[in-house]
């Protein structure tokens, strides 16, 4: 399956997730309460190394697998980014995860958090119902 | 034996920031996909429950390497749990400990607190504000902005994109409003 391959990169990162305890509800409130650097340290040396790795990429020309040449979507400012962002936020710092951990924490064996996804794909779904009434 | 020993320890920031970023060139060079988790909520809607909106009508079997990427996320948790130690309790910043002691939250064990997030907590108005309305808002709201740490903090911010620098901004201010300001009050029901 040529899909696996994602699954397996997928693999890494949870196993990431894990270890830097990224998935943790405590060091979520330890960001927020600006009592600890982990955190700060995590995202923002994810954010350099995806800099300098995108910047590599583009500078030598170098092309995917499939041997497309690379193309990064172009994201269009709507105010849902401020307005989705803060609710997101709120349901950050509530449930201690954004969506990657959630599966983080069902994996690593937080039965519990089946809830938490599920309220979160419903959310999702509400999104869908409610987009052209939203402002954007 | 050194590097099994290392690998069951917490990794230190340095080391677990650059690996999550490096999952950046990691897909584009796997296919030419942008790293982002949320959208796969949104494909989990449109496989399982389209109803006829419209947000939902697309070919989500084109995007379901994001699902395939997701399903990973959760064995390599497993992988981490079961094989690496990676459940053990870290250790908390002392005014932390104090803090959630007053909020009624003393067993400060695992990655999250028993006291909020367990089956016998679920019912009570607190366990059901915090797993289920706090999922709600994660899932409404990363769609409504586009994308989450993953999408846009980290790919977004990484390709300077400045919608993303704003969205992820949007995350902070409303995590600190939360925390600071309504979160106590939550704990307290």
């Amino acid at each position: 399956m040529r899909l696996l391959k994602y699954s397996f990169i997928g693999m890494l990162f949870g196993i990431v997730l894990v270890k830097s305890q990224v998935i943790s509800w405590f060091r979520i409130q330890e960001m927020f309460r600006l009592q600890s650097f982990h955190m700060y340290g995590i995202i923002g040396s994810a954010i350099m190394t995806g800099m300098v790795s995108i910047l590599l990429l583009k500078k030598f020309r170098i092309k995917s697998f499939t041997g497309d040449p690379i193309i990064i979507p172009v994201k269009k400012f709507h105010w849902g980014n401020v307005a989705g962002g803060l609710l997101f936020g709120f349901g950050w710092a509530i449930t201690g995860a954004c969506p990657g951990p959630l599966f983080a924490q069902i994996g690593g064996g937080f039965a519990i958090v089946i809830f938490t996804l599920l309220s979160a794909i419903a959310g999702t779904w509400v999104y869908g119902l409610l987009r052209t009434k939203l402002p954007h | 034996m050194h590097l099994l020993d290392f690998l069951k320890h917490p990794w230190p920031w340095w080391i677990a920031g650059p690996m999550i970023g490096l999952t950046v060139p990691a897909l584009l060079l796997a296919g030419n996909k942008a790293f982002g988790i949320s959208s796969s909520l949104r494909h989990i809607c449109a496989a399982c429950l389209p109803a006829g909106i419209p947000f939902f009508q697309y070919d989500w079997k084109k995007e379901s390497w994001n699902l395939f990427f997701a399903g990973g996320i959760v064995v390599g948790s497993w992988i981490a749990v079961q094989f690496l130690s990676g459940s053990q309790s870290i250790p908390l910043d002392a005014a932390m400990v104090n803090w959630l002691h007053r909020q009624g939250i003393h067993d400060l064990s695992g990655l999250c607190p028993e006291d909020i997030f367990s089956f016998d907590k679920l019912l009570s108005v607190r366990g059901l504000l915090f797993s289920v309305v706090g999922g709600f808002l994660v899932g409404f709201g990363t769609r409504y902005a586009g994308g989450c740490t993953s999408g846009h903090a980290i790919m977004g911010i990484s390709s300077l994109q400045w919608p993303s620098v704003v969205a992820t901004i949007s995350f902070m201010a409303g995590g600190f409003f939360m925390t600071w300001i309504i979160l106590p009050h939550l704990l307290k029901l």
